[in-house]
């Protein structure tokens, strides 16, 4: 378990959170109640993160 | 015979021909069907893997529980995610194990891991259990369409039978080799209906997304979140954990990790599925939008949502359109989990000691197609559960698979051979009794904290199981599987 595998633990557990910590309407961002928000930011903080994990995975082995 | 139902009859009838077109090419057996010859890379990885996202759950389910139930429906956007960050660390030692012990099944994966014939008879009837509600939802979904496009000429009942006779039908004729290309069709349809209304209804009838979300607010003040008791936070949380879990638990879902080229594909895929879960977004708005333009819809009825108000806003012909869009996003998923289902049925639960490519296998996997179907609309005509409803009953089924699995990737399994079957039929068990008595968490523990009451009862089969498992693997015998 590297560092960069707890950084793909945050998305997921954002999410599994979403009822206690963003169970608001307001502030609506871009017109989207804040749930929604908080959610819909999330996944695609999934997909950076993945993306991140991966390019970190895949970096030639340092001398 | 009106404009939509042309249209939908025709793109059915395409559909089926590529079908048959298909089948004139390569003829492939059972098991190079199964795992497509572990041939596929990243690209065709996305498209099965995507494929699976868009059912008509996606279509009708999440803008019928948008309109029924306001923000317990966001669960839908959210579970996919937890899902790919996990597929990122558990398909490839799937894949890998698969690869090197030649497994084209989800029962063959258990049975060689645990060296138990009866554990891989048990997750084949586990499997095929969980796909009756959700091949069911499908034929539900399919009804729906056919009859909302007819505008009331055709009956449901007489429309449901319409749709599993074409389930069916698409299945005889096309098998798998139809499957792939009508699903690149119906993912670039669906895309784009689920785009294109998700953004036309809330401007043209609301005057936008954000004005249609405050209207929402102001009619139904609460709709917009999780209430405090019943579909709450901690609902949502275990809801999202158990369908995260159960997402590649589904035999068609687990067999599709076996048709990768290689382990990077899954690697790939879990950085781009992610952002295509956003397209359940626009699903949902149009639930949003039915619900101040549409309202009425109660119960069930809730999954008519989206096609009650396109017909209020459209012609006959972009009414066609959606629901051509619909009755693909039925057919494929419809059509593997229907193929799934009857495979698995007679390779792992009748013969399970014949080769796959037997041809007594091969015709029993054709025979049982019509049996599975049959079955499966007896419970479509009985019962009075919504598409959400009946999609969480197929996953609380089969994440019963999920303790053992996981146990089994570990480096020394902590379960026996025995611990691991009590463990899925004393969770199994949990899941019919409660879905048949209608049972929650609050019924059975009343005097249990609110926040335990409120998880999703799938959740809470699985820790009878993963108890169950641990307690009997104490006292069995442990047994040295094979790494």
């Amino acid at each position: 378990m590297k560092a960069r595998h707890l950084l793909a633990l945050l998305p997921p557990t954002a999410l599994l959170a979403s009822g206690w910590v963003a169970n608001r309407v307001e502030p609506m961002v871009l017109g989207l109640p804040f749930l929604l928000v908080w959610i819909a930011g999330w996944v695609v903080a999934t997909s950076l993160v993945m993306w991140f994990v991966y390019h970190l995975d895949h970096r030639p082995p340092s001398a | 015979m009106n404009a939509a139902l042309v249209i939908i009859a025709g793109v059915f009838l395409f559909a089926l021909g590529l079908g048959v077109r298909a089948r004139g090419g390569k003829q492939m057996n059972l098991s190079e069907w199964a795992v497509a010859g572990r041939s596929f890379g990243a690209w065709l990885m996305f498209l099965l893997m995507a494929g699976e996202i868009y059912t008509t759950f996606t279509f009708l389910g999440a803008s019928g529980w948008a309109y029924g139930r306001g923000a317990p429906a966001f669960y839908i956007l959210a579970y996919g995610a937890v899902a790919f960050v996990a597929s990122y660390w558990l398909a490839p030692p799937i894949w890998q194990y698969a690869r090197d012990h030649g497994l084209v099944s989800q029962p063959d994966f258990f049975r060689h891991k645990y060296g138990s014939r009866a554990l891989g008879i048990l997750v084949a009837l586990v499997g095929v259990v969980a796909m009756v509600p959700y091949l069911v939802l499908q034929f539900k979904g399919l009804g729906i369409i056919v009859s909302e496009a007819s505008y009331g000429t055709i009956s449901p009942a007489v429309a449901i039978w319409l749709g599993a006779i074409g389930v069916v039908l698409y299945v005889v004729v096309s098998g798998i080799h139809g499957s792939a290309w009508t699903a690149v069709v119906k993912d670039i349809l669906i895309l784009g209906v689920a785009v294109f209304l998700g953004l036309y209804l809330p401007f043209k009838l609301h005057g936008g997304i954000g004005p249609m979300f405050e209207a929402i607010e102001a009619q139904r003040p609460g709709f917009l979140t999780l209430p405090a008791r019943g579909q709450s936070a901690s609902w949502f949380m275990s809801t999202v954990a158990l369908t995260a879990i159960g997402f590649y638990m589904w035999p068609h879902s687990f067999g599709s990790i076996f048709s990768a080229k290689g382990a990077d594909a899954f690697r790939k895929n879990a950085i781009v599925l992610p952002l295509y879960q956003l397209v359940m977004l626009f699903v949902m708005f149009v639930g949003f939008a039915a619900l101040l333009s549409v309202p009425g819809l109660t119960g069930t009825d809730a999954d008519l949502a989206l096609l009650r108000v396109s017909l209020l806003s459209f012609d006959p012909w972009v009414v066609g359109v959606i629901g051509a869009a619909g009755v693909l996003t039925a057919l494929v998923p419809g059509s593997m989990i229907l193929m799934s289902a009857s495979t698995i049925l007679a390779k792992n639960v009748l013969y399970p000691e014949r080769s796959t490519d037997d041809p007594q296998v091969a015709r029993a996997a054709k025979l049982a197609v019509p049996v599975v179907a049959a079955l499966s609309l007896w419970f479509t005509f009985r019962g009075g559960d919504s598409i959400v409803a009946l999609l969480l009953m197929g996953y609380a089924f089969v994440t019963q698979l999920a303790p053992s699995l996981l146990c089994s990737l570990l480096p020394r399994n902590p379960l026996s051979r025995t611990g691991a079957i009590a463990g899925i039929i004393a969770g199994e068990i949990t899941v019919a009794w409660t879905s048949l008595t209608k049972a929650s968490v609050a019924s059975l523990l009343p005097s249990a904290p609110g926040w335990f009451q409120d998880l999703n009862i799938g959740f809470a089969a699985l820790l009878v199981n993963i108890a169950v498992a641990a307690i009997v693997s104490r006292f069995s015998r442990p047994r040295q599987v094979s790494a």
